[in-house]
């Protein structure tokens, strides 16, 4: 069987603050992590090759250089390749840029029966690349997978929704985005660390030129949507402190309801 | 047909037949929209035995309903509305697609817009019409809240976007007429019913919908444990109101995640929103900045929720919530007596 699960490398967003007085965002210092969703993916491609080694895990990523680090974890967790898609063509681009770069790599690698992603990366939070690739490469997907058993050549899969869960059925090939429920992501071990820095060239790096792709349908220029601007989500009001006791100020606020109308008077 | 050629289109995600609150917070603000580009607005109705429900949309403002009635269109599967979807938006050339970002939305919106090559903005917390170009501005959060962009999608179309529940308030049309509804037959092909619903397990909630509430008491990590909830409850039952909280408290355990606030939480915008040992994250201001009043109670002076509140409190809530309860009770014995 063979597996490909997409990681991204991104900014970790729970350490980066904003700097209120100029309304930038303070990113010195800011690691740079696998995104968590994505972990959960890699390890329910590696939780099935532990079941049959013949299983085949490749891990793929778009992302400058400094992504195959992201990469070289992955394979110390247990991934058998790893194909980072690096080049300054791709920079810049959106979900629907991201999304058409990656499937020209699925492409060119074997037949896929799963692939994995995660349900969304944290730096922009829009679930969508998963979903594209699919459809660029007319599979079926089931996104928010919660659990998923596979069986012969069809999986089960239990799809999250806002007010419980779907039991979705589909044959193989198909391309699942995976939520946190899915599992325990494992840590790095011994064997595969090892392993990873005894080779050469552990991560494969493509450019533009070894995908068959138009070049003015990636990264920036291909992308369809534009940031026209961006700015901090500026405070907006205008704080009134009360003082005194905590019943002092109990008051004070309980009298503002009556004048708001929160509460009768 | 000018009815739909260059409108704004609304897709109106119905679960067992029912349309989902979101469908009317979207028409609603998609009025604006559809009156700065001088515009038709169109909701988009799949379902089996949807016609007779059709009303409501234009209730809400929809001129017209393109509406596809058949019984591969019960519940949402994304083969089969992608097609649907897709096959419309060729033949009427929408200027506009706007879709919930529910479960759903999201599973549909990114396969619909890579199938017509266009852009797709996710979670947009507003939105506009560039004067100047008719461009569609649509704005989300990035980088985890933490900075906004404005996005605009010039040269494809239809220009889409996806916006979550509660974001937008809706509010009926006064006056609606009555909506041109257009019968679209089913042009799904056998090789798009490639994932099958087994079946669907609703977990019941016990929790009350915080995006519904005019009042939230809400907790964070300050609160120390899960029994500081029960404070806060005796302070909504006071106000009338109902309990939330922040990522930190949901995380520790202290409470159920469908009262999480905030980015990857609610969005809500109650009358009153009393935040209690919140430090006032952007993640969680993004969830409830819009509230009309914001009260917060913490003991730094410095929280940034402070810069977000219209009242502060610096102060121990283990104090003031309890002040505020018993002044709040003594009132209300005072008045029936
Ligand atoms: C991608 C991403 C998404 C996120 N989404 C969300 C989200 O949806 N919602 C959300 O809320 N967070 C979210 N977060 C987390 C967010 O960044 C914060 O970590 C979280 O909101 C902090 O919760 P808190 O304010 O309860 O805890 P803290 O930041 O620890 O604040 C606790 C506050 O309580 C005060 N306090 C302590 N004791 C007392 C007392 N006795 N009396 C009065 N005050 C007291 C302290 O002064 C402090 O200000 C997200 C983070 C990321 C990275
Ligand atoms: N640059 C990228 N390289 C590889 N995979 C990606 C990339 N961007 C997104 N993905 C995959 O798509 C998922 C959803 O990302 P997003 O649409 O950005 O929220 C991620 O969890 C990854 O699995």
């Amino acid at each position: 069987m063979n597996i490909l699960v997409c990681i991204k490398q991104v900014p970790d967003t729970r350490e980066i603050r904003v700097d209120l007085e100029t309304g930038t965002m303070i990113r010195k210092g800011v690691p740079s992590i696998i995104n968590p969703d994505d972990l959960h993916a890699l390890e329910y491609a590696l939780t099935l090759k532990d079941e049959d080694p013949d299983t085949h895990v490749v891990v793929l990523s778009m992302g400058p250089l400094q992504a195959k680090e992201a990469l070289i974890e992955c394979l110390c967790m247990g991934a058998d390749q790893a194909i980072l898609l690096s080049d300054r063509a791709f920079g810049g681009a959106d979900t629907w840029a991201t999304a058409n770069t990656l499937a020209a790599a699925v492409r060119r690698l074997q037949p896929f029966d799963l692939i994995l992603c995660g349900q969304q990366a944290i730096d922009g939070d829009t679930a969508q690349v998963g979903p594209q690739l699919a459809e660029r490469l007319a599979i079926p997907q089931i996104t928010y997978a919660q659990s998923v058993r596979l069986e012969n050549h069809s999986v089960q899969v239990e799809r999250q929704m806002e007010d419980g869960y779907q039991l979705v059925k589909a044959d193989l090939p198909i391309l699942i985005t995976a939520t946190r429920k899915l599992n325990q992501p494992r840590y790095m071990n011994i064997r595969d660390i090892v392993k990873v820095h005894q080779a050469d060239d552990p991560v494969q790096v493509w450019g533009l030129e070894d995908l068959d792709l138009d070049p003015g349908q990636v990264g920036l220029k291909g992308s369809p949507t534009r940031v026209k601007r961006s700015f901090s989500p500026a405070a907006s009001s205008e704080v009134r402190f009360f003082s005194g006791t905590a019943d002092e100020m109990a008051a004070s606020l309980i009298d503002s309801f009556r004048t708001l109308n929160l509460i009768e008077k | 047909m000018n009815h739909s050629n260059n409108a704004v289109w609304v897709f109106a995600e119905q679960r067992d037949g029912e349309f989902l609150p979101v469908v009317y917070e979207i028409l609603t603000e998609a009025r604006g929209i559809a009156e700065k580009l001088n515009t038709n607005l169109c909701a988009v109705a799949f379902g089996q035995g949807v016609t007779g429900k059709l009303d409501q949309l234009a209730a809400f403002g929809a001129q017209t309903i393109l509406c596809t009635d058949a019984p591969e269109f019960s519940t949402y599967t994304t083969g089969v509305y992608t097609r649907q979807l897709a096959e419309l938006i060729h033949q009427y050339s929408p200027a506009v697609l706007f879709i919930g970002a529910t479960h759903n939305g999201r599973d549909l919106g990114p396969r619909l817009a890579s199938r017509l090559d266009t852009g797709l903005t996710a979670d947009c917390t507003s939105l506009d019409v560039d004067a100047d170009t008719g461009n569609l501005l649509m704005t989300r959060p990035a980088f985890g809240g933490n900075l906004m962009a404005t996005i605009i999608s010039p040269n494809r179309h239809p220009q889409m976007a996806t916006v979550r529940p509660g974001v937008f308030k809706a509010m009926p049309l006064p006056g609606a007429p009555a909506a041109a509804v257009v019968q679209a037959t089913s042009q799904v092909q056998s090789g798009d019913m490639l994932t099958e619903i087994v079946h669907v397990v609703k977990e019941k909630s016990q929790e009350e919908d915080i995006t519904r509430a005019r009042i939230i008491v809400a907790g964070g990590r300050g609160l120390g444990n899960a029994t500081g909830f029960d404070l806060l409850q005796e302070l909504a039952d006071c106000l009338g109101g109902t309990v939330a909280a922040s990522r930190a408290a949901v995380d520790a355990g202290w409470i159920n995640n469908a009262r999480q606030v905030g980015q990857t939480g609610k969005t809500v915008q109650p009358e009153l929103y009393i935040a209690c040992g919140i430090s006032g994250a952007i993640q969680h201001l993004a969830g409830m900045n819009k509230a009309r009043t914001i009260v917060a109670i913490n003991k730094d002076k410095d929280a940034p929720i402070f810069k977000a509140a219209h009242y502060g409190l610096v102060g121990d809530l283990f104090q003031v919530v309890p002040a505020l309860v018993k002044q709040l009770k003594s009132q209300e014995k005072g008045t029936k007596s």
